[in-house]
């Protein structure tokens, strides 16, 4: 990859040499080698790779939650040192309050930052109905289904307006269906309001669908392999999944992780 | 309609559970096969509570401050004790270790001593109590703060939250599943630690209504005070188990919900 050589307007999102150590007192575990990357503007990028190389650490990194052991990040030209709170994350488990309901758990994002109740509260209203959750509104997670819960956790990372959206392979506990329902209306919501989207997933076939550029990484520590742009029209339907170009996408994926080793046979 | 059934066969079973226990009492005693001294007919024990009661009443009342007391100090100084370990390192180093340490007294030999401390009446009482049931207040309500999973904790920093709000506005709530099991606990403790306090040091209360029955080999009272002690226990538990319900409804149906 190319070193870095002055701020670029057009990187909204700015990975220089990252690298991350985890040391216990005896083991220590290299997570992250070097990891550089642009993340434009608008743009939906997914972090795809194989299992503990480090993908998570990244996108914790990315958002402030974990310090690099070198490297910096930049978001928007400023350097990262502490949580950055101008975004929204979501976790693989949806991480939801058992004691607030669907509503009152979107809106805890807004009440944490003291933003004004009377405005946010229709639009989190209007997050939960696009999702499918209209009527779920007033139950607690214990009365919602696993993918129900997880669509109340990507409304509460999008309900203040954020300007980066990190999500950690979201849909990973979900079938495939439902899976599928996920990305289709995750890219409906995106297509609305275009923001800035790291996304990371085990799927190959997630990951062609939903992005603008897919991050293949290597295995653990954790690289950037290749990067591939996806250069398939939008709205991304079923039937695109059945095209040629989208199975060359994978295939051509699929053919890298075998060059390292992560798919045999 | 199906959590109206089960409140009602919650009721139900134990009722006719105790029903059948009487009658099957009342048939020892009847046919002689138990010495009245040791096992006295539901007979005798209800006449007992028909001319006794007010000396039963009053002794019932002593003990339940005492409870009452001794368990508000243990919730009030247990909870305090618990958030200051919760948050501060040095202060989770220094009074835990000595905390569970304390445990390894025979609390119930350190009665005599607070008496020779604090002589008789309320005071050596109320500090049985709270001497028995705090500990597990403490350590469940440090627990529930503690099991906060690293997600939860992560999404509070990106909110902007900071340690105080982070307390108040997730910690806090995480944690009352746990406090209230500890509550429970401890409730039941502080019941026998105000009769063991009754027991050295005091004139009054069940517990010396019990050894005065004993004294008197008068069974009869005997049982009509262990009854009482039973019932009260029963009503405690069921308040703290009410105020749970009240306090925390989401988790109290998850539970019933799983079980
Ligand atoms: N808190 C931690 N302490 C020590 N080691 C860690 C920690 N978090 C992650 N690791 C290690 O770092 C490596 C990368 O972990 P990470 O969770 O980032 O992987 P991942 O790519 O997200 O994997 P997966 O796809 O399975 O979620 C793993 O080998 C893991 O054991
Ligand atoms: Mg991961």
């Amino acid at each position: 990859m190319k070193a870095f050589d002055g701020p670029h307007v057009e990187n909204f999102v700015d990975i220089r040499d990252v690298r991350k150590v985890y040391s216990r007192r005896q083991s220590s575990v290299e997570a992250l080698a070097r990891v550089s990357l642009q993340v434009r503007r608008g743009e939906f990028v997914s972090l795809l790779g194989p299992s503990g190389c480090g993908k998570s650490t990244l996108l914790m990194i990315i958002g402030g939650l974990v310090a690099p052991t070198a490297g910096e990040i930049h978001i928007e030209g400023t350097l990262v040192r502490e949580a950055q709170t101008d975004l929204g994350i979501v976790f693989q488990e949806p991480v939801l309050l058992d004691w607030r309901t669907s509503i009152e758990n979107v809106m805890i994002q807004v009440e944490a930052r003291r933003l004004d109740r009377k405005v946010y509260l229709p639009r989190a209203r209007q997050l939960l109905t696009s999702v499918g959750l209209e009527d779920f509104q007033d139950k607690y997670p214990f009365e919602l289904s696993g993918g129900m819960r997880q669509r109340v956790s990507i409304c509460r990372a999008l309900v203040h307006r954020p300007r980066l959206l990190l999500m950690d392979e979201p849909f990973g506990a979900l079938d495939a269906l439902t899976r599928d329902q996920m990305n289709f209306d995750l890219q409906r919501m995106w297509m609305l309001d275009p923001i800035t989207v790291l996304l990371v997933t085990h799927s190959i076939s997630e990951a062609v669908f939903v992005s603008d550029r897919i991050v293949v990484m290597s295995p653990r520590p954790g690289t950037v392999d290749t990067i591939v742009e996806v250069d398939l029209p939008r709205p991304r339907g079923l039937d695109t999944q059945e095209t040629p170009e989208f199975s060359r996408y994978v295939r051509d994926i699929k053919q890298r992780f075998a060059i390292h080793g992560v798919i045999r046979g | 309609m199906k959590t109206i059934d089960r409140d009602y066969s919650k009721i139900l079973y134990p009722t006719a559970t105790v029903a059948l226990a009487l009658l099957a009492w009342d048939a020892l005693t009847r046919f002689g096969a138990t010495p009245a001294y040791a096992l006295p007919a539901p007979s005798d024990v209800l006449r007992i509570f028909l001319t006794r009661w007010p000396v039963i009443l009053s002794n019932a009342i002593s003990t339940t401050v005492v409870v009452i007391i001794g368990y508000g100090l243990s919730v009030v100084v247990g909870a305090s004790l618990a958030v200051m370990i919760s948050s501060s390192r040095a202060f989770e180093k220094s009074i835990y270790p000595l905390l569970v340490g304390s445990q390894a007294i025979p609390k119930l030999a350190l009665a005599p001593l607070f008496v020779v401390w604090f002589g008789f009446g309320l005071l050596p009482k109320v500090l049985m109590t709270f001497f028995i049931s705090v500990f597990p207040i403490v350590v469940s309500t440090v627990q529930g703060i503690a099991s906060v999973e690293p997600e939860l904790e992560f999404l509070a920093r990106s909110m902007g939250l900071g340690q105080y709000r982070t307390f108040r506005m997730i910690r806090l709530y995480r944690a009352l599943p746990s406090i209230f099991a500890g509550l429970k606990v401890a409730i039941a403790l502080a019941v026998v630690g105000a009769v063991v306090g009754e027991f050295v040091g005091s004139d009054e209360g069940l517990g010396i209504l019990l050894l005065r029955a004993i004294a008197a080999v008068n069974t009869p009272l005997l049982f009509a005070g262990l009854i009482v002690l039973t019932v009260l226990a029963v009503i405690l538990f069921g308040l703290i188990e009410l105020s749970e319900r009240i306090a925390i409804p989401w988790h109290v149906s998850q539970r019933s919900k799983s079980a």
